[in-house]
């Protein structure tokens, strides 16, 4: 019988020949990465008391969360783990001048098709884009995998997502993932795979479909995949130089449910507070004034990102109550945006410009909000107080969404530009 | 291994940032972060549990990030077992890699109410409400997984092995 790309990645990492959903296996990593909870890590690795990391070169971490430092208490943590690293000889280190780690982890080549990427982070489904098996886990159970180089898994069931059509303008693949969830539901692929197919998928830029990955998280997804294909090989090969075996799904394999989607039909989507499956149309929110407009994240930071962003601003101002934050996702898209001129035309719009990193996202620093305030976003998250007060209301949507809405002072449809 | 405590009851989709909300997620100290457990849902939480009680929630409990320190807080805190309709993924994996028993258990908010005791045995699956006599039974743990509660989480787990 055919197997899907999970049960066929996993028995390779498990090195057993066939799996089936709900076994138990042993899974070696290809790749374990952490943030700034590698400190947590570092501290449960110790309390294990063996002498050393299992294989340094298969850990990455990545200062992303709280970068540049917002407090002592932050400074200390950033401190422990720089000494942690230097002490283990660990390489794959990046400090705070790299980037949301869901973006430096591709951009850096540890995305390698067919193979299975561990990470501190709920969102690191996102690399699933790239064909790998990828699935977040706790801080514990990470310091297990430093010191044994394995961790329990269960063999997931996979759910077959297929597109059919193409995007209207104004239509992007976060608009396709939001619609998704809202049919779907937060726990609709809890313990679950998803695997997408379809021409707008194959079109898609990997950008794109990072988008489709990393919120397929807000769906509860143990781990989301899109088949790897000519434009993530050659992207692959761009930043790795490992060779790599990419995995594709049986044609007869067997999947729990398969969902069809029309994006002839798919008009902007919006997550409304305080849950991510709380979806409607931008048409059905549009009026709603906001305060603040936040484009970045490990979502929608990348230079396509940006670009739409810029599109909706060019010409325009943002509204003069809206404070409207820009965060490329990595100093890596920073720098190609600087020399698209991007950059200086968010600053010329009235935006802010900070500096890569997951910024106020999941309500740490830079740009929290008072109760009674409303934000359009292009994060992933919108729960209760996850930017700031309890009080306040997070709406995510698009790019261009977000950027139509901070011109207008209100939720607003992105207009069709060129 | 048997708990019996009072019922701390809350509804479905209970998500890591209200557990434990990302403005904390400096502290590091568990006796600390129970200071701050389930703050922005129940500001009365942390001030009235007491070592021992029992979590009762609807289903997907612990959606959201994959901070264990959501499971932390509450072991901190004092609960000795959740139980709800369901759980989200990562945090059913923390819960238990943490040491803090975690039990799936359909029907259960609808014999459990805030307040009431509440007897389990994590082996059977059986659950008593103390109060009003009713029962439910919760899917029992695979052996492996009692394991590792039993020694305390996966990093005891490991150590002993
Ligand atoms: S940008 Fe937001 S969702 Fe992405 S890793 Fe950072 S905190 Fe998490």
């Amino acid at each position: 019988m055919g197997k899907t790309m999970a049960e066929k990645i996993l028995a390779r990492a498990a090195g057993v020949r066939s799996v089936s959903p709900g076994d138990l296996l042993d899974v070696i990593p290809d790749v374990a990465m952490s943030h700034e909870n590698a400190g947590l890590v570092s501290k449960s690795f110790k309390e294990i008391g063996v002498s050393k990391l299992f294989d340094p070169d298969r850990i990455v971490i990545i200062f992303d969360h709280r970068v540049p430092a917002e407090s002592e208490k932050t400074a200390e943590g950033h401190k422990t783990v720089r000494e942690f690293v230097k002490k283990y000889k660990i390489k794959n280190f990046f400090d705070i001048n790299t980037g949301i780690c869901h973006q430096v982890l591709p951009e850096q080549g540890f995305c390698r098709p067919g193979e299975v990427i561990v990470g501190t982070d709920s969102h690191t489904t996102t690399h699933g884009a790239f064909g790998v098996f990828s699935t977040g886990i706790g801080a514990t159970e990470m310091a297990a995998v430093w010191a044994t180089g394995k961790l329990w898994m269960m063999v997931p069931e996979t759910i077959k997502v297929v597109t059919e059509g193409k995007f209207s303008p104004g239509v992007f693949s976060k608009d396709l993932i939001l619609h998704l969830i809202g049919l779907l539901r937060a726990d609709g692929a809890d313990y679950k795979a998803i695997e997408f197919f379809g021409d707008a998928i194959d079109e898609m830029s990997i950008a794109s479909r990072m988008v489709v990955t990393n919120l397929s998280m807000e769906m509860g997804a143990k781990a989301a995949m899109i088949p790897p294909d000519q434009k993530t090989f050659d992207f692959v090969k761009t930043v790795s130089g490992k060779p790599f075996q990419a995995v594709l799904p049986d044609s007869d394999a067997k999947y729990c449910r398969t969902v069809d989607l029309d994006l002839n039909l798919l008009a902007p989507q919006i997550a409304c507070p305080h849950a991510v499956d709380n979806v409607k149309t931008v048409k059905e929110l549009a009026g709603t004034p906001i305060q603040q407009a936040l484009l970045g994240s490990c979502t929608n930071g990348r230079v396509e990102d940006l670009e739409e962003g810029v599109k909706q601003l060019a010409g325009r101002k943002v509204h003069p109550e809206v404070r409207m934050l820009v965060i490329p996702a990595s100093w890596k898209v920073y720098r190609q945006a600087l020399d698209k001129g991007l950059i200086a035309a968010f600053i010329d719009a009235g935006a802010v410009v900070l500096n890569p990193g997951c910024g106020p996202c999941l309500g740490a620093h830079q740009g929290l909000l008072a109760p009674g305030e409303r934000c359009i976003s292009s994060t992933n998250r919108n729960f209760q107080g996850r930017m700031g007060s309890t009080q306040a209301e997070i709406y995510l949507a698009s790019p261009a969404t977000v950027a139509a809405s901070a011109v207008a002072g209100k939720i607003a449809l992105p207009e069709v530009r060129s | 291994m048997k708990f019996s405590g009072t019922v701390f009851k809350y509804g479905n989709d209970v998500n890591t940032d209200v557990i434990f909300p990302g403005r904390y997620l400096k502290v590091w100290e568990p006796t600390e972060m129970a200071k701050y457990a389930m703050e922005d849902i129940d500001k009365e939480f942390a001030k009235k549990v007491k070592r021992g009680d029992i979590l009762v929630a609807g289903k997907y409990f612990g959606c959201g990030s994959s901070r264990e320190q959501a499971a932390t807080c509450l072991k901190a805190a004092g609960i000795s077992v959740v139980i709800a309709e369901g759980f989200a993924r990562i945090f059913y994996r923390n819960a238990i890699n943490l040491g803090l028993a975690i039990m799936a258990c359909p029907g259960i908010t609808a014999i459990a109410n805030a307040g009431d005791r509440l007897e389990v045995e994590p082996t059977t699956g059986e659950v008593k409400n103390l109060t009003s006599g009713k029962t439910a039974k919760a899917k029992v743990l695979p052996p492996f997984i009692l394991d590792i509660l039993n020694d305390g989480g996966l990093i005891p787990h490991l150590k002993k092995s």
